[in-house]
């Protein structure tokens, strides 16, 4: 029952809201809050009780929903979305409490976030592609809300491009799992949606193409990769504070998490075919991301850019199919959320004082608000990747993995921190540092009591991983282990072998281990 | 004590925290207690280490400890953990030692700065990063204090962020740093997937077994290196990645005399010596070293000659002498390159605090050109700062002679002539230049503006203090490495289980006479530079004027640097600007853009169009429809 609460917790919370007058705003807002909180607060003994060592899915539970259909209530974790459900219910908490000095129809947009949240929970513990479809598609609801009502000025343009982009993608991945479900069907005599019993089925390779192609279309418009990025800036910058920092933390992930539990077990062989494609596009994504975010000019878009980015880290961290790769891609995915949604927040934090994101608009900040600056500061270095802090713990697993698999990628991708590097300090330089000329500027508040709550639970987990991330690292092994065992077993049974690099290296990392061992003694 | 080990970086870590947390609630005073304490703890315990160390025999002066397992990710591992040998105690001694120091001198210099707090916090980390950095026992832990040091660095460089020079230049620093990274994060990268673990002891034992059976190319050891080499050269501001380092300058001085000359720039000499096992099994990427450490030397050098900036001389000094001690690791003299680094930190401290002394009394006036005659006002600040001269421009008896003689001897021993050409022309600029400054700045008359004139002073004591023991320092320094006679060779001897036997160059055997001889030589190289440099600047101060008179062109070009960082601007950060920016204007908003809201273009022009159609009159159905038998019967015809 744990997960099933922790999923409809938000929607307690939306029962309460709905019986409070709309003028209450004060109650509508602690409501909101303590109702994220314990959503947060109940997700925390998931990773408490999750035992690390087994693959096999915790918490379960399944029952029976549109029998006829074979559509089932089938709902679990393992150490993949484990961290992904608390880092939706972190992050949940936190944008509602930097939503405080939301007054357009607050209502609305507290039910809108909780609302969202169960749906991005949903998405992250189904079991049943069906359950996961309707999930996936519901959250796109508040979300699109939450851009065209609460947002900036372009507000309806970004809110449909948002939509039809993430539509588009949505409609081959439901004919995707259609397909699925007949082919099942046909070969086993079951008809049934449980995934679980899907990633049994060994699907012909000309099919998996196929299939493949139409997740991945819709993961990669979520992710987003190059080139299905365009509507991640536009979305960005219209968004409100909460908004962007639910899109950026949490949205993004639900691509990549699509990539590593569907598309990879399910088309393991077509997996193993994309690899170059894959990697080619999220090495330009980096790259790519990384220079148009040098040149932006407004904060929000400068950050959307950045995530364009990182996203391309995770992903050519996933298709190096080795340990190193994948776990510091699934870190990564943690990472990305706390370092950019803290971004997000801290662009919001002086929009609301300034109401402008132009980069040219400030300058000389640290002067008039130095405790703003302190957190902006680590914050910034841990986007950058600054060892100590998590960034570099899942940027250098990335790229290790990605060396193991492919030499060229890794050099290719490693180039990316050092732009990284550019686009981020010259943006804090331009917005922080130098002489404060906009007499505008000297009116600047420092951060309040609640804003430095909100931050400072981050920085504390930007530590942590980075000093320590053996807590993250160890629940998500035993999984990551058996879904590599998954794609790369493929391999061994030679039905395809175009592109099985993988075998080979972790045959030589076996050698090296043993070798490595014999020179301990 | 060697348990405690440990100890050594936490202390700075815990006076970083305070300060960082509390500096502003705190009294002055007691910030400086509490970083200086911080730095002061550290040294004792560095130096209670090193004497336990001492206690050891030679071969099992090597020490581990390791507090816990940082990241296990599949076959990877990567611990934090500790590691005390020879060439790691020197290193935490001079970074604790100096470090300590100059922190008590800070104490002087930033007294009046309202950022006084932030200056200790940051200091500290320094310190904290710098002792990570040289007591880590595997490569990644030694990349986290290599890039907290640059994070410092950055921090420090634009500590008065408010100039946009100064957060120009710490960018810059930091920027640059990070594409020598580029090249330091690929070799660990490499090392693992070579030798299976990233463990210092684990990697070089591997290494010096591996290769007698042939399993490991030679190719791989010289990539690791060369990428190694690529990480130092930019930690360590040698060609083509030094440029970041002159402007490093717009610091606080005490920071360029820690950070910029006496401990993090060496930080890419220290990893070479550390890797001396890889290194020497690599001698295309040994030969690179040394190739870059000599060009380096005398490049760098030659831009000293003419700056007028007091801290720019010192930085072109330090980038040069860097590249003396790149030149030693390139010739396999890693000891004579670890001896330099020492001496080095000793009269390069107190070369660039003196400077601070100066620019301290001039009211923050750099330009030589507006000095002189200063002698008679601050005479601590002289003294040292000719002692601490006389050491870098390599005069016996003081630290330098010993060290850089070394380096010549060896260059020539196991290099050859053309390397100890470089090395010997070099050292001649160096002495040249470091006396110019000498008497630019302290004899002659004084140009000093009437205002500024008012106020010369000796510095306080609590700066002068500091340059009076590392003036000592530079004095006595040398005298652990006397060479020739059997025994007095004490560092060489203390660092010779690191180094194994190369270190030392044992294998040459050269005559005592030959030695001595170009130890005649090296002096009376330094004594005709400093010569010439009285010659143009107290006998005939005219001639200077004349020869840049005659060699516009050149001088132009030398004191410009080169033009090095406007080739750098226009080839590569001028395309790289506008080539991201074609990318977001032209791909993004054109192409991608472009074919989206094109897309929903169509669509609505194309609904346009059908609505035209669908009027709802009879009338136009029925024309349709007309139209439609017509061509059918057209067809069909």
């Amino acid at each position: 029952m744990l997960l099933t609460l922790i999923t409809f917790i938000p929607m307690i919370g939306i029962g309460l809201i709905l019986c409070i007058n709309r003028e209450n705003k004060e109650l509508i807002k602690k409501i909101a809050f303590v109702t994220a909180l314990i959503g947060f607060l109940v997700s925390m003994k998931l990773f408490f009780d999750f035992s690390p060592n087994t693959h096999i899915m915790q918490f379960t539970e399944n029952k029976e929903w549109i029998k006829s259909f074979g559509i089932s209530y089938h709902i679990g974790i393992d150490g993949i979305s484990l961290f992904l459900v608390i880092l939706t219910t972190f992050l949940t908490a936190i944008s509602i409490l930097a939503s405080w000095e939301i007054t357009k129809r607050l209502k609305e947009y507290m039910i809108s976030m909780l609302f969202l949240e169960t749906g991005m929970i949903g998405v992250f513990v189904s079991l049943d592609l069906f359950l996961f479809y309707i999930f996936w598609e519901v959250m796109l609801i508040p979300m699109y809300f939450l851009i065209g009502v609460w947002g900036g000025p372009r507000r309806i343009y970004a809110a449909v491009k948002f939509f039809i982009y993430t539509m588009t993608g949505s409609v081959l991945m439901f004919i995707a799992i259609l397909m699925l479900y007949f082919i099942n069907g046909k070969t086993t005599g079951e008809y049934t949606f449980d995934l679980l019993k899907i990633y049994q089925l060994p699907i012909p390779v000309h099919l998996q193409l196929w299939l493949f192609l139409a997740f991945g279309l819709a993961f990669a418009i979520k992710v987003p990769m190059f080139p299905f990025h365009t509507w991640l800036p536009d979305a960005h910058v219209e968004a409100p504070t909460a908004g962007s920092v639910i899109l950026a933390g949490v949205l993004l992930k639900m691509g990549t998490y699509g990539f590593i539990r569907f598309s990879l077990p399910l088309f393991p062989n077509a997996s193993h075919y994309f690899v170059p494609l894959i990697s080619w596009l999220a090495i330009i994504g980096i790259i790519y991301g990384a220079l148009v975010a040098m040149v932006q000019d407004d904060l929000k878009k400068l950050v959307a850019y950045s995530s364009v980015s990182h996203l391309g880290f995770v992903m050519l961290g996933i298709f190096a199919f080795n340990t190193q790769g994948m776990e510091g891609g699934i870190l990564q995915m943690i990472n990305h959320g706390l370092s950019t949604g803290a971004l997000f927040l801290i662009v919001g934090m002086i929009y609301e004082r300034r109401h402008t994101r132009m980069i040219s608009d400030f300058g000389g900040l640290s002067k008039q608000i130095p405790v703003f600056a302190v957190f902006f500061m680590i914050i910034t270095l841990s986007s950058i990747g600054l060892p100590g802090l998590n960034g570099f713990i899942g940027e250098f697993l990335i790229l290790l993995g990605t060396f193991k698999s492919n030499i060229l990628y890794a050099v290719l991708a490693t180039s990316g921190i050092i732009f990284a590097a550019v686009y981020m300090l010259w943006m804090f330089q331009r917005v922080m540092f130098n002489k404060l000329s906009n007499p505008e500027n000297l009116k600047l508040k420092d951060l309040s009591k609640r804003e430095i709550a909100i931050l400072v639970p981050i920085i504390l987990l930007i530590i942590l991983i980075g000093v320590y991330p053996k807590p993250f690292l160890s629940r998500m092994s035993a999984s990551v282990e058996n879904l590599l065992a998954t794609v790369n077993g493929v391999n061994e049974k030679k039905i395809m072998v175009q592109h099985s690099v993988s075998e080979t290296t972790e045959l030589t990392e076996k050698n090296k281990k043993q070798t490595a061992i014999a020179f301990r003694r | 004590m060697l348990n405690y080990i440990w100890l050594i970086p936490l202390f700075p870590l815990i006076g970083f925290l305070i300060n960082g947390f509390f500096g502003k609630r705190i009294s002055k005073n007691t910030v400086g207690y509490i970083a200086c304490g911080a730095v002061g703890l550290s040294f004792i315990v560095a130096v209670l280490s090193f004497i336990s160390l001492l206690q050891l025999t030679p071969e099992h002066r090597v020490f581990e400890k390791i507090l816990y397992t940082w990241i296990d990710s599949g076959s990877f591992r990567a611990e934090v953990g500790f590691q005390l040998d020879p060439l790691s105690a020197i290193m935490i001694l001079v970074v604790s030692g100096v470090g300590f120091v100059i922190h008590i001198y800070s104490t002087g210099y930033m007294h009046d700065d309202e950022g006084y707090p932030r200056y200790f916090s940051y200091l500290n980390l320094f310190t904290f990063s710098m002792l990570l950095l040289v007591l880590a026992n595997n490569f990644l832990l030694m990349f986290i204090g290599w890039e907290g040091v640059g994070l410092c660095s950055y921090l420090l460089i634009g500590f008065w962020f408010e100039k946009k020079s100064a957060s120009d230049a710490g960018k810059k620093a930091f920027v640059v740093n990070r594409i020598g990274d580029f090249g330091f994060i690929l070799a660990i990268m490499l090392i693992f997937v070579t030798f299976g673990t990233i463990d210092f002891t684990e990697v070089f034992h591997a290494a010096s077994d591996k290769s007698h059976m042939g399993i490991i190319t030679t190719t791989t050891f010289t990539a690791i290196t060369l990428l190694l080499f690529v990480g130092a050269v930019g930690k360590s501001a040698q060609i083509p990645l030094y440029t970041w380092l002159p402007d490093a300058m717009e610091g606080p001085t005490p920071v360029s005399a820690l950070i910029h000359a006496a401990t993090m720039v060496t930080a890419g000499v220290y990893m070479v010596a550390r890797c001396n096992i890889l290194y020497m099994l690599a001698p295309i990427s040994m030969t690179v070293v040394a190739g870059v450490g000599a060009a380096t030397a005398i490049y760098a050098a030659s831009i000293g000659l003419v700056q007028n900036d007091i801290k720019r001389v010192l930085a072109y000094s330090t980038v040069s002498q860097l590249g003396y001690m790149f030149l030693a690791c390139g010739v396999g003299a890693f000891t004579a390159g670890i001896f330099h680094l020492m001496t080095h930190a000793f009269f390069k401290a107190c070369l660039f605090l003196g400077s601070g002394s100066v620019i301290h009394a001039m009211g923050g006036e750099q330009d030589m050109r507006k000095m002189g005659g200063l002698r008679a006002h601050m005479p601590r600040t002289y003294w040292t700062f000719v002692i601490a001269s006389l050491a870098i421009a390599g005069i016996p008896p003081f630290a330098g002679f010993f060290s850089k003689d070394e380096i010549l001897w060896k260059a020539l021993t196991q290099g050859n002539i053309l390397l100890w050409g470089i090395g010997a022309l070099a050292a001649f600029m160096t002495a040249f230049y470091m006396f110019r400054l000498i008497f630019m700045t302290f004899w002659g008359e004084s140009r000093v503006e009437e205002e500024v004139a008012k106020h010369l002073h000796e510095s306080p004591g609590n700066m002068t203090f500091p340059l009076i023991i590392l003036a000592f320092l530079s004095i006595i320094g040398g005298f652990v490495g006397i060479p020739l006679i059997k025994g007095w060779n004490k560092i060489d001897e203390f660092l010779s289980p690191v180094f194994g036997g190369h270190g030392a160059g044992e294998a040459v055997h050269h005559s005592v006479s030959l030695e001595l001889g170009m130890m005649m030589v090296s002096i009376v190289i330094a004594l005709a530079g400093i010569f010439l440099a009285y010659r143009m600047y107290i006998i005939a101060p005219g001639i200077p004027e004349r020869l840049t008179e005659r060699h516009q062109i050149a001088y132009r070009v030398i004191l410009n640097k080169y033009y090095i960082d406007e080739i750098y601007d226009a080839l590569i950060v001028r395309p790289i600007k506008n080539g991201a920016n074609f990318l977001w204007k032209g791909f993004d908003v054109v192409v991608v853009d472009g074919t989206v809201n094109g897309a929903a273009y169509l669509v609505e022009q194309w609904s346009k169009v059908m609505r035209v159609i669908q009027s709802g009159y009879v009338r136009n159905y029925a024309f349709s429809m007309i139209i439609g038998l017509v061509i059918i019967f057209l067809f069909f015809m």
